[in-house]
């Protein structure tokens, strides 16, 4: 039965991709490509794409992608609920001891040594974001100058002046960015 | 907030008594964690900004510190990264019924969007004007998530705690520049803050 197949192979992904982000493509790859021939790995290679266009997590865009295409509608659902309730009883049972012992100094010990860490984590996301939307290549590399793209450093310019100056809404931002870039991405060229 | 009564029984669960679980706090709830997880464009660290706007500076329903705590929690469990936060920001709210509120917020968008995107996702893929829009999207959310790596990071500096600033530059090295794996990173971190912690309180008096 494909809904029983789809709840056990997403519950795994669920269960198993650490790290995320790129880090658990290897894992969904396994599940939906090698082991039960859902998708072909061209087939996969667009779900990766298309999640890179569209918000949300790419363990649960593949999920839906192939819940959608085994069975419809239920079966998005079914892959969904797959990938998202292992972790969401393990945040409950994390979440419930860390609300009840944060106050302990230990604990906050632990969590004062992560903070900076985690600010770190932001920034080497953001640093490939920032890279990759300036220069269009993926990683710093001799060179990278000859490939500049002027016009996202202008948008990333005001942006940012934006968000620090006024501390606006950053779904404006990427509203206003998504419209300039239409215009000048599209229409002017 | 309306419903505010001083409460000076526990700190930690002052936020959980003092706010009154109405259909309107559950609906700000699903609204907020819907739309952070309807944005999370271009990788799960979009959403550090979009949850600071949302839930510390508007509806001050969390600090800042206490954010970041979800993030390195959300980080170090499997699955998605919004997932986790949404439900650990829910449960701390309101309980089990806040994170099942908010794991359904937070699942719905991406099973819509993909739902219908990937019925004409051909067309959708090689679309000229969808390319545009999303370049144009990228420069914001890097300007986005240098705005709120510049807040934290000024925070870090100007705490004047050496150790704060070596973990922050060290593991920026690490993630960034030799691939380390961020659960090594969280992992490290967080034992190192741990050890320090009661090394120091051994020595002086033990803080409460």
């Amino acid at each position: 039965m494909i809904y029983l197949q789809l709840l056990y192979s997403f519950l795994q992904v669920g269960l198993f991709s650490f790290g995320g982000g790129y880090a658990i493509l290897p894992m969904i790859q396994q599940q939906v490509v090698i082991l039960n021939h859902w998708l072909t790995m061209k087939e996969f290679a667009d779900v990766v794409t298309i999640s890179q266009m569209t918000p949300g997590p790419i363990a649960l865009n593949a999920s839906t992608f192939v819940g959608m295409k085994m069975a419809g509608i239920m079966g998005a659902v079914t892959a969904t609920f797959g990938c998202a309730f292992p972790t969401t009883v393990l945040a409950l049972i994390v979440g419930h001891y860390f609300y009840k012992y944060r106050d302990m100094t230990l604990v906050k010990g632990v969590f004062e040594g992560l903070r900076p860490a985690v600010v770190s984590l932001i920034a080497s996301a953001g640093m490939s974001i920032l890279i990759l939307s300036l220069f269009n290549v993926e990683t710093l590399t001799l060179g990278i100058l000859s490939h500049i793209d002027w016009k996202a450093v202008v948008m990333f310019a005001i942006s940012l002046f934006i968000l620090r100056k006024w501390k606006a809404n950053p779904i404006y931002i990427m509203l206003g960015s998504g419209v300039i870039g239409a215009i000048v991405n599209f229409l002017i060229k | 907030m309306k419903y505010h009564k001083p409460n000076f029984e526990e700190n930690k669960n002052n936020l959980n008594e003092s706010m009154k679980k109405d259909f309107k706090f559950y609906k700000a709830l699903f609204l907020s964690t819907f739309s952070v997880s309807a944005f999370t464009f271009g990788g799960g660290y979009v959403i550090v900004p979009l949850m600071k706007q949302k839930f510390v500076d508007k509806l001050h329903w969390i600090d800042e510190d206490e954010m970041l705590d979800i993030v390195a929690i959300s980080q170090s469990l499997p699955g998605p990264l919004v997932v986790d936060a949404s439900v650990l920001v829910g449960y701390r709210l309101a309980g089990i019924p806040g994170a099942i509120v908010s794991l359904l917020s937070t699942a719905l968008p991406p099973l819509v969007i993909l739902s219908v995107v990937s019925l004409f996702y051909q067309a959708f893929k090689t679309n000229p004007l969808v390319n545009a829009v999303l370049k144009g999207m990228q420069a914001g959310i890097a300007a986005i998530i240098a705005d709120v790596v510049i807040s934290g990071g000024i925070k870090i500096f100007k705490s004047r705690n050496t150790l704060s600033i070596i973990i922050m530059i060290a593991s920026f090295c690490a993630i960034y520049f030799l691939n380390v794996n961020v659960i090594w990173v969280i992992l490290v971190c967080g034992t190192l803050g741990g050890i320090l912690t009661v090394t120091k309180s051994k020595k002086k008096v033990p803080k409460i």
